[in-house]
């Protein structure tokens, strides 16, 4: 039949696809899984960061002035904590996957509150690098 | 890459708001996700207000209400209504489960409840999502015992203790709440087997009658089928059987490292 071959004609094609995430509702687990993408990508603009520094240490100090001025703007400060909170999100991220990689921690208590020790503990661990780093400055 | 909006076909609009029961004292208000094949219109949410004094406690019941007295083309499945056959799983407050093991006032949020499909599926009508692929896809894990060595007289025994290691397991009964609950099944479901899939893969890999662990091992190691799962976990949030399937997806990549040293 020629009709049953036309494009719409069959139900698969024009099936909507049921909403996914406009209507999930979040979890500790499932934001920071996100969390850790999206702290991993900016970890690629931090090393650009992290290079311009060093290659402004090598080329001398007008060079090495010129990204002081810039890192020790206000925005750049406040660049370098977003990059310093980033570093530590993904690294403590990171423990966490290497518990669940053991098999361990996955029941729902454990899972949901090594999330939010995540959350919580790169906000502290980046807030005392910063402390300390302007108390011995 | 993943697409994180709704195809234009699937974008949702304002639907009708169905008139209260008359002289019901204590009512609330379900707001539910509607599409019919036949006009081929968006998907559009419907709200209707539930008389609590002339329905039961759960989900279904007031799905049931609905389609007995204020709507009868309103779609879904349901069959048991006991949390065994899987049949009414959907996406209620948010979460996926069954309608007819979740209570209204457990998912209720200011006396309303929002009710949707199984999310990132293709819609057959209403709540009724299409699950070829997912079978598809358990169909190809192979989910039956496999042996080389002759059939006992009588039934492949076992121990005690190996059958204690499909506690967790057995009890799934593939309603299909954990894939779609996940979000790597959501941008790669053509090629990741997805938690429920996984479990079942898992279920006779550990089976200590099972004698096909290598070629099981073998069809999964790939960096789609099994390694799309990155732990988000909404698997083991979602089971309304109370299983973990991301343990099971864990417990299967240890099995792929032990083999090989």
């Amino acid at each position: 039949m020629a009709e049953a071959k036309a494009p719409g004609a069959r139900p698969e094609e024009f099936r909507p696809l049921s909403p996914h995430l406009q209507i999930y509702r979040w979890t500790w687990t499932m934001a920071m899984s996100v969390a850790h993408r999206i702290t991993g990508s900016a970890l690629y603009v931090g090393t650009l960061i992290f290079v311009w520094w060093l290659v402004a240490m090598a080329s001398g100090p007008a060079a090495y002035a010129t990204f002081q001025g810039v890192a020790g703007s206000w925005l750049g400060r406040l660049v370098l904590f977003g990059y310093t909170w980033a570093l530590l999100h993904h690294m403590l991220g990171g423990l966490r996957h290497f518990v669940w990689d053991l098999g361990k921690g996955y029941d729902l208590a454990t899972r949901m509150n090594l999330a939010r020790l995540t959350l919580v503990g790169s906000i502290a661990l980046a807030l005392a690098v910063w402390l300390i780093a302007y108390a011995v400055r | 890459m993943a697409q994180f909006t709704l195809p234009k076909n699937s974008q949702i609009t304002e639907g009708k708001v169905w008139p209260k029961p008359a002289g019901a004292a204590r009512t609330t208000e379900f707001r539910v996700y509607r599409w019919d094949p036949d006009t081929r219109e968006n998907p559009r949410i419907d709200t209707y207000t539930v008389d609590r004094d002339d329905c039961g406690p759960m989900v279904l019941d007031a799905l049931i209400y609905i389609k007995n007295k204020v709507d009868s083309t309103l779609t879904f499945r349901r069959s048991c209504r006991e949390g065994i056959c899987g049949s009414c799983a959907m996406n209620i407050g948010g979460s996926n489960t069954l309608a007819c093991t979740r209570g209204i006032d457990e998912c209720a949020s200011n006396n309303v409840v929002k009710i949707y499909p199984l999310p990132h599926m293709p819609v057959v009508k209403d709540l009724v999502p299409d699950l070829t692929r997912f079978y598809a896809q358990h169909a190809s894990i192979e989910p039956w015992l496999k042996t080389t060595t002759p059939a006992p007289e009588k039934e492949w025994r076992q121990s005690k203790e190996d059958r204690e290691k499909l506690d967790g397991l057995y009890e799934c009964i593939l309603c299909a709440c954990c894939s779609t609950s996940c979000p790597s099944y959501w941008w790669n479901g053509d090629r990741y087997l997805g938690p429920a899939v996984l479990l079942q893969a898992y279920r006779w890999l550990i089976d200590s009658r099972d004698e096909a662990t290598g070629e099981r091992l073998d069809n999964l190691e790939d960096p789609f089928r099994l390694y799309r799962c990155h732990t988000i976990m909404n698997c083991a949030n979602a089971c309304p059987k109370g299983l973990n399937p991301a343990k099971a997806i864990a417990e299967i990549k240890k099995m792929m490292v032990e083999r090989q040293v």
